[in-house]
């Protein structure tokens, strides 16, 4: 099983839509992509686990709230706990606030519009698994696709859990402190809004995305393949 | 035994639904103020007493109907409270 690529589980809901997506980059970025149906009570041997974008469960009650309660999550939950990396992008962000993997939760827009186009994203934290490729301050292009982005943060969230941030100007959903991503206090579980798995190829616009991805895939690949 | 359960956005908390609603009932010559959106759930508990009941209720605006982070909840119970 060791070819030097990370095993990256990609989860699939009923209504996610850009598991495809991200599984192509991550495969793009040299992991190996595995994609769990979020049916499974157990996770397979993975390094890393995305939660990709989409509408689960139909968005029915609130976003995420339902989906939390699958039986992948609860092992995704334990994975987390056990220091795994887990990203969630846009849905799958939403998942892991309702979830509780993640402070605070999203909202729908302040503009009632849906969101479609690309956003600039200022990288707050370089020293994060999954900004490591990312400069201090850089600004990414990188699209953004969501009816509920307005980031709603606990009135106690520390800044060092701010990852992104819409750049000044650019906000899309009126997200408090103009949040993007944020991670939780040990800085394993990240959560944003922009999509960087459509935002891979320059021949798309923007490879800006990758960076995060790339970054995940080397953090993954250092703990795959880590001295034990 | 019925239950309705109401979920509210909490005071403070942004409503861009009830703003637009009330936006739309201004402009259809009402004058209203203060619109909030929330939800309504209609159910039927199986528990041998209300109190039971309203304890069921309340866990599962805890841990489902509700987020409690941006909204609060209120349980009707039809026959009567305990």
């Amino acid at each position: 099983m060791s070819d030097g690529r990370p095993r990256i589980g990609v989860l699939v809901f009923p209504g996610s839509n850009d598991d495809g997506d991200a599984v192509w980059a991550l495969a793009a970025l040299g992991a190996r992509p595995v994609t769990v149906w979020h049916g499974e009570r157990e996770l397979p041997p993975l390094d890393a686990v995305v939660l990709p974008g989409g509408f689960s469960y139909g968005d029915y009650l609130r976003c995420g709230a339902i989906a939390r309660f699958s039986p992948a999550m609860e092992a995704v939950t334990e994975f987390a706990q056990a220091d795994g990396l887990v990203l969630g992008i846009c849905n799958g962000f939403q998942i892991l606030c309702e979830a509780g993997l993640l402070p605070g939760v999203l909202r729908p827009n302040a503009s009632l519009s849906f969101v479609c186009r690309d956003v600039d994203v200022v990288v707050e934290r370089t020293d994060t698994p999954f900004t490591t490729r990312c400069e201090e301050g850089a600004t990414l292009t990188i699209p953004v696709k969501h009816g509920e982005g307005c980031y709603h943060a606990p009135q106690d969230l520390p800044e060092e859990q701010i990852v992104f941030r819409y750049a000044p100007g650019s906000n899309p959903n009126g997200s408090e402190r103009d949040i993007a991503g944020v991670a939780n206090a040990s800085g394993n579980v990240l959560g944003l809004m922009p999509h960087p798995e459509h935002a891979v190829d320059p021949l798309l616009g923007s490879g800006d995305g990758g960076l995060v991805l790339a970054s995940l895939v080397d953090a993954a690949r250092a703990r795959a393949y880590a001295p034990a | 035994m019925r239950a309705t359960v109401l979920v509210r956005p909490k005071g403070g908390i942004l409503d861009p639904q009830g703003e637009a609603v009330e936006r739309s009932l201004r402009q259809l010559g009402f004058a209203v103020d203060g619109a909030r959106v929330g939800r309504l759930i209609d159910l039927e508990v199986a528990a041998p007493t209300p109190a039971e009941a309203r304890a069921q209720l309340e866990s599962m605006c805890e841990r489902l109907l509700a987020n409690t982070l941006i909204e609060s909840y209120e349980i009707e119970l039809e026959s009567g409270d305990p």
